[in-house]
């Protein structure tokens, strides 16, 4: 396999929870954008809120990075713990910076082992010790070479008025106490000049979507890790123009949105796999209502209540298959913060152009990491659904139409009756258990599939990277495209790859002719059961044989991936 | 033009049914709201459950949601969330209520939303034909409770009153006229307004022997806006049943705070 490359380097901070681990996390990748780097961090923390094991772990380069390394260049370490768990991951020649080392771990570690009085620094600041941050912030600018003049902006733009002189100062002393030992580690590559990224994340992206195509009320119930979707949109609402409701549960949720939907205004719902299942009467109620529905499902490792806060793919199938009886849906896997934006956007038009239930499936590693990108804002747009003009008495809420698609009236209209009901109904919106009308109202519901299938030729449903005359095929989706396409930098032999966009319906003509004539078709997923490979057999009868899946609730490392691909291609 | 209500849709009802009256009743209340010009018929929206109270929406001719069993009330909300000029009723059941249910009513109670919800109490599950629910009386024998029911039974105004209510009555639906104007009442009160309306069960469990000496009228001076009293008078249960609003205060609304 190809060497490690040498224009990445990963910093990894550690220590327990209210360590100011996230804070050096965040405020780092956002410094090494606003530098002029790519860079792709994500975050590990235990379901507390004080003390465990946390980390904040980033790779930048000057080329795009698809998804963090395990192999670490620079560990700041806030607490003795840390260098016990992560001295192992560290590269030849990497550096522990840490307040104190044992005897042992000096032994060990010797010249990589860089004392950083971290403690003492804040303690002579009187500055709290979660503000240890900046100090480390302020040691690595020294150390790689970082304008300490573009930290302080930073700084100061992140802390505004509370404290930003102190963390300045803070920042200072660090970068003094590396210059003062001569702690270098060699940056051999240079910030990019022009065309500067903005710091990505997707849970943030995914609402801003969703602004963009008219989203008027969110709704939602905590539930890690769709938590931080409400957090910003509640956060933003007024700016945004976004009503945010947290409600008494998972339930209350769901049919909420529903009535706001039956009044003609946007909504959308979000949560986690334990949350959505709890939702799937009312979701099937969208399905048989033809209420539009917009549902982010960020999926952590389950079953039941699982580990809360780390990522899994494994609710794809619970996903496509997801409520009682049949009807027509959508499920859209954004792999990336750019991708979340599109699918937040396209996904609410969808529920309202064609009257079904959206699900935006993604997982706690897309929803909680950071990367550097660009949003595609002219990408989205809002796009109005089918509405009924000069109604009168004789309004059908499900009128029959050539496409399955009936025009819509909501309540307030004059002269007219909007009925909306979870039984089999006539047009008219009334119970019926007539075998006829039965069978007439699911016809015309399942309509929509072939107009839903048009879409196939307007927006991406999957997405294929690589050598696209390659017989190897590796097939992925949702946030195994980082590792995978970060892993492709890796690979000996040339390979196509595919991302699958869209779970439900499958573009089953464009992944059969993409599959029918490859030689190695390689399957990685985030779950036990190969549940695309699955998905794709029953919409393809392709069988793919080869599979490389990992259900440790821990997102894929792209050099284990790598080398793992490597075995297989021919 | 005048007001139709009815849709042509068949009652399905068991002939002689309390629902009709309750139907009745909100047909009229509506029917002269509209007509006093205090709501304009485009504006008013029924939402009702599962159960048979709740077909009660394949019969009104107007705007209807026809939500799922216990599922009313958070589709209420958000209804009259997303649009503060729509007149919101609800139509329940005491099963679908106060047992699959009773999260959303304590929340919706506690939240002040702007909405009417009218439970036909008859102390069963009648349309999945006859099991005990939160207001049978202990010992009730049902289909899930040969032997009599070992649960004691809730009082649903009490509840309310305790989770800060705005709005508390009981109604007879036998007793059309003055249910229409507690329907109209709960209609002019800005808040969350709920009705639990006794309803014998002709079919399954006939109460109207049993009712007929025991319900009576609160008097014109019964005192509305005094707390501890409504607490007091709404456990009067026994031999006399009360009937009349009990409570009615003004708080701020749940959708007036969430536009603010």
């Amino acid at each position: 396999m190809k060497e490690p490359k040498n224009n990445i380097i990963t910093i990894m901070s550690g220590g327990a929870a209210g360590d100011g681990v996230r804070a050096v996390g965040t405020n780092l990748i956002k410094f090494v954008i606003k530098s002029g780097f790519e860079a792709f961090a994500s975050v590990d923390y235990p379901s507390l809120i004080r003390g465990g094991h946390n980390f904040s772990r980033m790779s930048f380069s000057n080329e795009k990075v698809f998804n963090d390394y395990s192999a670490i260049d620079i560990l700041i370490a806030f607490n003795d713990e840390t260098i016990r768990v992560h001295q192992g991951e560290l590269r030849e020649g990497g550096l522990i910076l840490a307040d104190k080392f044992t005897e042992e771990e000096l032994s060990i570690l010797g010249a990589r082992a860089v004392v950083l009085p971290m403690e003492k620094i804040t303690k002579e600041l009187n500055a709290p010790a979660i503000a240890s941050s900046s100090v480390a912030l302020g040691a690595l600018c020294f150390i790689l070479d970082f304008s300490l003049e573009k930290l302080n902006e930073l700084l100061l733009e992140v802390f505004k008025t509370k404290g930003s002189e102190m963390n300045v100062e803070l920042a200072l002393r660090g970068f003094e106490q590396m210059k003062e030992q001569g702690i270098k580690y060699e940056r051999n590559f240079e910030p990019i000049q022009e065309d500067f990224k903005d710091m990505l994340n997707a849970s943030d992206t995914f609402g801003l979507g969703m602004v963009k195509a008219g989203l008027e009320f969110y709704i939602s119930y905590p539930m890690t890790p769709s938590t931080p979707i409400l957090h910003f949109l509640a956060a933003n609402q007024k700016e945004l123009g976004v009503k945010v409701i947290h409600p008494e549960s998972e339930l209350s949720v769901i049919n909420m949105s529903l009535g706001v939907a039956y009044t003609g205004k946007r909504s959308a719902i979000g949560t986690a796999g334990g949350g959505f299942a709890l939702m799937h009467e009312p979701f099937s109620f969208a399905g048989i209502g033809e209420i539009p529905l917009l549902v982010a499902v960020v999926m952590r490792q389950a079953p039941a209540s699982g580990v809360p806060t780390y990522t899994s793919q494994a609710d794809l199938l619970f996903t496509v298959f997801a409520g009682h009886g049949e009807f027509t849906k959508i499920v859209i896997c954004p792999g990336d913060a750019e991708e979340a934006y599109l699918a937040g956007g396209h996904g609410l038009n969808l529920a309202w152009k064609y009257q079904v239930p959206v699900v935006v499936l993604t997982d706690k590693h897309v929803a909680e990491s950071f990367v550097s990108g660009h949003l595609d804002k002219e990408a989205v747009g809002m796009l109005p659904g089918k509405r009924a003009e000069n109604t009168d008495e004789n309004y059908g809420r499900y009128q029959f139409t050539e496409d399955g698609i009936s025009p819509m009236a909501f309540p307030g209209t004059p002269n007219t009756k909007s009925k909306v009901t979870s039984y089999e109904h006539d047009e008219k919106g009334i119970s019926i258990e007539d075998a006829d009308m039965t069978v007439r109202m699911q016809d015309k519901r399942f309509l929509k599939n072939t107009e839903i299938k048009k879409e196939f030729s307007q927006l991406e449903t999957i997405k294929l990277y690589g050598d696209l005359e390659s017989k190897n095929v590796i097939v992925f989706w949702g946030s195994t495209k980082g590792a995978v396409l970060e892993a492709s930098k890796y690979l000996d032999k040339p390979a196509k790859l595919m991302q699958i966009v869209w779970a439900e319906p499958m573009n089953v003509e464009e992944v059969t002719k993409q599959l029918k004539d490859a030689e190695v078709i390689i399957d990685v997923e985030g779950n036990h059961d190969a549940q695309m490979a699955q998905l794709i057999r029953k919409n393809t009868g392709i069988e793919i044989k080869e599979r490389i899946l990992q259900y440790d609730a821990r997102p894929f490392d792209p050099l284990s991936l790598a080398s793992k691909l490597n075995e297989l291609l021919k | 033009m005048s007001l139709n209500l009815s849709t042509k849709a068949k009652i399905t009802w068991c002939p002689g049914c309390t629902n009709f009256a309750i139907l009745s009743a909100f047909q009229k209340a509506v029917s002269e709201m509209i007509e006093n010009g205090e709501v304009e018929e485009k504006n008013v929206v029924a939402v009702s459950g599962i159960g048979c109270g709740s077909k009660i929406t394949d019969y009104l001719n107007m705007n209807t949601f026809t939500s799922l069993h216990g599922r009313e009330l958070p589709a209420m909300t958000g209804i009259k969330s997303a649009n503060p000029s729509l007149l919101v009723f609800g139509f329940s059941g005491d099963g679908s209520t106060y047992d699959e249910g009773v999260a959303h009513l304590v929340h919706a109670a506690r939240r002040n939303s702007d909405v009417n919800f009218f439970v036909h109490d008859n102390q069963l599950f009648a349309l999945t034909t006859g099991q005990a629910t939160p207001t049978s009386p202990k010992g009730f024998k049902g289909k899930s409770t040969p032997s009599g029911s070992i649960e004691e039974p809730m009082n649903p105004l009490l509840t309310m009153l305790s989770l800060g209510a705005t709005f508390v009555a009981r109604a007879n639906a036998l007793d059309i006229e003055n249910t229409k104007k507690i329907m109209q009442e709960a209609a002019r009160h800005k808040g969350f307004s709920f009705v639990d309306i006794v309803q014998p069960c002709i079919t399954l469990f006939d109460t109207r022997e049993d009712y007929k000496d025991k319900l009576y009228n609160l008097d014109e001076s019964y005192p509305t806006d005094d707390f501890d009293f409504a607490m007091r008078k709404v456990q009067e249960r026994g031999e006399r049943i009360p009937l009349g609003i009990f409570y009615k205060v003004e708080k701020p609304t749940f959708e007036e705070q969430l536009h603010q």
